[in-house]
């Protein structure tokens, strides 16, 4: 059973057919810019999901959590690698996550930390197995499928961050894969995750083979520069780093107290991720505003363009109507017609 | 006998201008009236009033004994649907449906239901058989005149009212018409009122009234 009006646009098939279509396009451009819009703070909350503070090298805190959490931006340099103990000594830090970045597969960020980074994104190893011993690797979903990379493949890195970027690649030091991740749409999909040590070797930095406590000698800070996770120890030998440190709290003591000590009594800097956010947000505020509305006036147009639609429709139906009326038939169930069944006879 | 058409010291204005002052006539069974007048006449505003979609300043109408004023709007639509068959000269069928869907949703309104033998017999007395089908876009003017009278008359209303059914068509067309009006209607057994200017059909017809003259000789 349909109504008189399936009847009306059964009779008007390509006018109905135009009209249907602009509204079709009209709500869709507004749904896809209305998510895009809310999704850019989604997807910027969603990775910084668990990261109470970064600690990095001196310079630009949000290039700092831009490097570090989104892994968008060049880091500000790398800090002593006794700066993980430091703060894992502290009482009221319940986790440090360390990061050293440097390299490329490309343009798939290798970045070298611990395996406790796939449990911050909960990542989960979809085939393979977790990166252990020096130079092997897990991709992320993304970089995965895009590099097409199977387990038991090797690669070799390329030195800076993006693509085509840096002075040459790592010959000597082969990557193997030994695990794919699961999709998580988070940054993690587009990374290449190896160990911190791996990172070194592929850098000829010597380091100690367990632990991240030696280095008593590196707590100055190096200063920026971006050639990896190293600097010069001595004259001659290049001594071990890390680009940045995921910190989470134990508990609320921690964001009052951390932060002021890193910032006052140390060579390096300390970012919180959602005053970096929300400070990227209102940079970026302009340009959403002007998303959104754009977002209302394409719905203000679809909205007009209805009404016309119909107001079209019912001067064209006004005699139709009158014939309806004319005919005997009540206001109310012309109207009932209009929206409701329509007698099988009719058809 | 009772008249079909009884219309008694009928009155209506616009904004005080007399459109129709105390006009009073009657219609039998089987009869036939063509009522004459120019443009501005009231021609129309008879023929709504009849209907029952204006209500008179004063007077009363009766269609087949039933009065037609002083009923409440939903009555009076009761009444026209169940009496009262209508043609006007461009409002002839609703455009998104076929030709026999036209007339079964004039069946229905009338009588609560559609005769599809009855339609079929219709449209061959009137020549249109063969284009029950078709859209109302898709017909002649000869083909869409005739289909509006089968709407009119599917109902077998008492009464046949055509407003200006003529004017638009050329000597030979409008006879043509007037005579498939008055045959229908005879068959039909249908009472049969026809308000035009169009003095060609005054020698179809044995009873004719001016429209401005019979009020003028009413007051």
């Amino acid at each position: 059973m349909l109504g008189l009006a399936l009847a009306y646009m059964r009779d008007r098939r390509f006018a109905t057919g135009l009209n249907m279509l602009l509204l079709a396009l009209a709500v869709a451009m507004l749904t896809i810019l209305l998510l895009t819009s809310s999704q850019l703070a989604d997807r910027l909350a969603r990775n910084a999901q668990g990261i109470d503070l970064v600690v990095g090298a001196k310079g630009s805190p949000l290039q700092l959590i831009l490097s570090s959490i989104y892994q968008m931006d060049q880091p500000t340099g790398n800090i002593p690698l006794a700066s993980i103990d430091m703060l894992r000594r502290d009482p009221a830090v319940a986790q440090v996550i360390p990061l050293a970045l440097g390299d490329n597969f490309r343009g798939y960020r290798i970045v070298g930390t611990e395996p406790s980074y796939l449990a911050l994104y909960r990542a989960e190893i979809g085939a393979g197995s977790m990166f252990g011993d020096h130079g092997e690797a897990v991709i992320g979903a993304e970089a995965a499928a895009a590099l097409g990379i199977k387990p038991g493949q090797k690669f070799i890195g390329s030195h800076g961050l993006g693509n085509g970027e840096g002075a040459g690649e790592h010959h000597a030091h082969p990557f193997t894969t030994v695990g794919l991740l699961k999709p998580t749409s988070t940054v993690i999909d587009r990374l290449i995750l190896t160990s911190i040590e791996t990172v070194w070797d592929v850098h000829g930095i010597a380091h100690p083979e367990e632990g991240h406590g030696s280095g008593d000698e590196h707590e100055e800070h190096a200063g920026n520069h971006d050639t990896g996770p190293m600097r010069a120890g001595s004259r001659d030998e290049l001594a071990p780093e890390v680009t940045a440190l995921l910190v989470r709290y134990r508990n609320a003591a921690g964001a009052v107290r951390i932060p002021s000590l890193v910032n006052r009594q140390t060579g390096m800097q300390a970012a919180v991720p959602a005053i970096e956010t929300a400070r990227l947000l209102s940079l970026l505020g302009a340009g959403i505003d002007g998303v959104r509305l754009f977002a209302w006036l394409l719905a203000a147009v679809g909205g007009l363009s209805i009404f016309v639609m119909l107001l079209n429709a019912a001067s064209a139906r006004e005699g139709d109507l009158a014939l309806l009326r004319v005919m005997g038939a009540s206001r109310a169930r012309v109207t009932a017609w209009l929206s409701g069944p329509m007698p099988r006879s009719w058809k | 006998m009772t008249a079909v058409l009884a219309v008694n010291g009928l009155s209506k204005a616009y904004g005080g201008m007399p459109v129709i002052r105390n006009l009073s006539f009657e219609v039998g069974t089987g009869g036939h009236l063509l009522l004459l007048g120019p443009s501005g006449s009231g021609k129309s505003t008879l023929i709504n009033l009849i209907a029952g979609m204006l209500t008179p300043d004063a007077g009363e109408i009766r269609i087949a004994g039933e009065e037609m004023t002083g009923l409440k709007a939903t009555a009076r639509d009761d009444l026209r649907r169940r009496r009262i068959g209508i043609i006007f000269q461009t409002l002839r069928l609703v455009s998104a449906l076929s030709v026999r869907a036209n007339l079964r949703l004039a069946q229905e309104l009338g009588r609560g239901q559609a005769d599809d033998a009855a339609i079929d017999g219709l449209l061959d007395a009137l020549g249109i058989a063969h284009r029950a089908d078709a859209k109302p876009r898709e017909l002649s003017q000869g083909e869409a005149q005739r289909a509006a009278a089968a709407r009119a008359l599917i109902g077998r209303p008492d009464l046949l009212v055509a407003d200006e059914p003529t004017s638009a068509l050329d000597d030979a067309n409008a006879e043509k018409l007037a005579r498939l009006l008055l045959e229908t209607a005879q068959t039909q057994g249908s009472t049969l009122l026809i308000a035009t200017h169009d003095r060609r059909l005054k020698a179809l017809f044995p009873e004719s009234l001016s429209l401005p003259a019979l009020a003028r000789e009413a007051a």
